[in-house]
């Protein structure tokens, strides 16, 4: 019988007999401080990558990613929107490699002996290490809708992940007729960017409203609350009217069938919905490469050490962002971010033999509604008691009764969040 | 007796003033792990490269001044740091601001 474990110690005995990959970066790592190697590109392995190096930039950090230009989710519904140019979103990694001396491997990471302390490349390459970091984000449960798999998310994309997806649903909604109708599958929780379902039909129905007035977006929701979800809806009324119509789980939201063919989907009691252009935001699961570690749960998540994000389950892997349990954090860029300092903090702790310190993380998620019409929500947390806590009296989403000038300056934050994380990650500027 | 009562409170007052001390002292080697978030919104090391207000370098007296009031409430139309800095306690925001004042822009 084939599991998991089998898998990765035949898997250790093909990296035993592949000759150790020879980059400068081993070389380099004679007298370093210890050896990093970071899986993942994005808000938490680039941040992770760019602190360790800061605190001491004796430790020799590999950062392993599949793309040579990270491009976000979030901003990618302004994108779609019609408010940014796509390439607006994308970010380069030359201040890793340039200011802070992180070696850049281009590649995809599909495995990882957690005794042999290495990693496989698809190439076939294997890097050692003695702190792993995986910051793998998420992947589709594909099959979890009937009829819903890689060859469907070509006609029907999720655009889940800012790319080629992205790009794709733009030019459908723009092909699109006015008078069409948009539909978007919402999926239930856990999932990556609670607001992002929300954000994404408040953009798409901005660029309705100044290119195809008399369209529909119907919002199919696996759940029957979602966040901000007072914030949305008095935007939606304010800017939208009825062009958009929230349709919860309990009033038969659920997408349980995808017919691209057709462009149809059926919801749980039956009801079938013809779409012009449909987005699916399926259910999803911690990126493929923590799998192939072993560090994730039945659930198909990371469970983490809230002190350090090392994963409960496989020593010296350090795991962070959306692929972790670290509920009541979200699964936002943000929190990747926060979570990629707090491991760095810990990685560079452990070499030096010293205590890490109390950890602390912050996590805003504004939402656009329309281009002057922002809403935000915040939170603090702490460990309290072995768990990631929300501290109370802190956080919260923007007041109810605000005026349209504190939506217009949220908008605004909004913007000037973007730039700072991105260069706080990346330190690129928005082309 | 009323002497030595003086003397009582001073002790006390001596001892709660070293605990604070090194309450704050230990909050201040977590200063970088404090500050962590803050660069999400105001850049690495507090250096903005947008619409929202660069904290590097400000006085110390401005930085507790501000952070005090947001989490009072005190600020008109403050969005999200009102939100946030209930989120840290009274040490923590000094903590805080001394980080960010030392920082060269």
């Amino acid at each position: 019988m084939i599991n998991r474990r089998s898998i990765l110690k035949s898997m250790g005995a093909v990296a035993l007999a592949t000759p150790v990959l020879s980059l400068p970066s081993i070389g380099r790592a004679q007298g370093a401080a210890g050896r990093v190697v970071i899986v993942g590109g994005g808000f938490g392995g680039a941040t992770a990558a760019k602190y360790i190096k800061r605190a001491n930039p004796n430790i020799d950090v590999t950062l392993i990613e599949a793309s040579g230009r990270f491009y976000t989710c979030p901003f990618s519904n302004l994108y779609l929107g019609g408010l940014r140019e796509f390439e607006s979103i994308g970010h380069s990694f030359d201040e890793l490699t340039d200011v802070y001396g992180v070696n850049l491997v281009t590649g995809w990471a599909e495995g990882v002996d957690g005794d042999a302390h290495t990693v496989t490349l698809a190439s076939g390459d294997v890097i050692e290490y003695d702190k792993l970091l995986l910051s793998p984000g998420v992947d589709m449960r594909w099959g979890a809708i009937e009829g819903y798999d890689e060859a469907a998310a070509e006609i029907i994309p999720h655009a889940w992940k800012a790319g080629p997806q992205t790009q794709l649903l733009k030019s459908q909604l723009e092909a699109m007729d006015d008078g069409g109708t948009f539909i978007l599958s919402s999926p239930p929780d856990p999932f990556r960017c609670p607001p992002g379902p929300y954000e994404r039909v408040s953009m798409i129905a901005n660029y309705f409203k100044n290119n195809k007035p008399n369209s529909k977006i119907l919002l199919l929701d696996s759940k029957d609350a979602f966040s901000k979800q007072g914030l949305f809806q008095a935007g939606w009324d304010a800017l939208y009217g009825d062009m958009i119509e929230w349709v919860s789980l309990s009033n038969d939201g659920e997408v349980i069938r995808v017919d691209p063919e057709a462009m149809e989907v059926e919801t749980a009691f039956g009801e079938i919905h013809r779409g012009d252009v449909i987005n699916i935001v399926p259910p999803q699961k911690a990126g493929a490469i923590a799998d192939a570690a072993g560090v994730t749960n039945e659930g198909g998540w990371v469970p983490i050490k809230p002190d350090t994000f090392e994963s409960q389950l496989v020593d010296d892997i350090y795991v962070v962002g959306d692929a972790t349990v670290a509920a009541p954090m979200p699964k936002s860029g943000f929190s990747a971010n926060a979570q990629g300092k707090v491991a760095a903090a810990a990685i560079v702790a452990s070499f030096a033999g010293e205590d890490v310190g109390t950890p602390s993380w912050a996590n805003t998620c504004y939402s656009l509604i329309g281009p002057e019409y922002g809403i935000s929500v915040a939170a603090v947390y702490r460990v309290e008691d072995g768990a990631i806590t929300t501290l109370e009296g802190s956080g919260g989403v923007s007041p109810a009764d605000a005026d349209e000038d504190f939506r217009r300056r949220e908008a605004i934050y909004a913007v000037g969040w973007y730039d700072a994380i991105t260069q706080d990650t990346w330190g690129s500027s928005p082309a | 007796m009323r002497k030595s009562r003086l003397m009582a409170t001073g002790l006390m007052a001596a001892t709660l003033a070293i605990s604070a001390f090194s309450g704050v002292a230990q909050a201040q080697d977590n200063g970088a792990l404090l500050a962590g978030p803050c660069a999400s919104c105001h850049g690495t090391d507090g250096v903005s490269p947008g619409s929202i207000p660069s904290i590097a370098g400000q006085p110390y007296a401005v930085l507790i001044a501000q952070l005090n009031a947001f989490k009072a409430g005190e600020i008109p139309g403050a969005t999200v740091m009102t939100r946030l800095a209930r989120g840290y306690t009274d040490e923590e925001l000094e903590v805080l601001a001394h980080y960010f004042s030392e920082i060269e822009p």
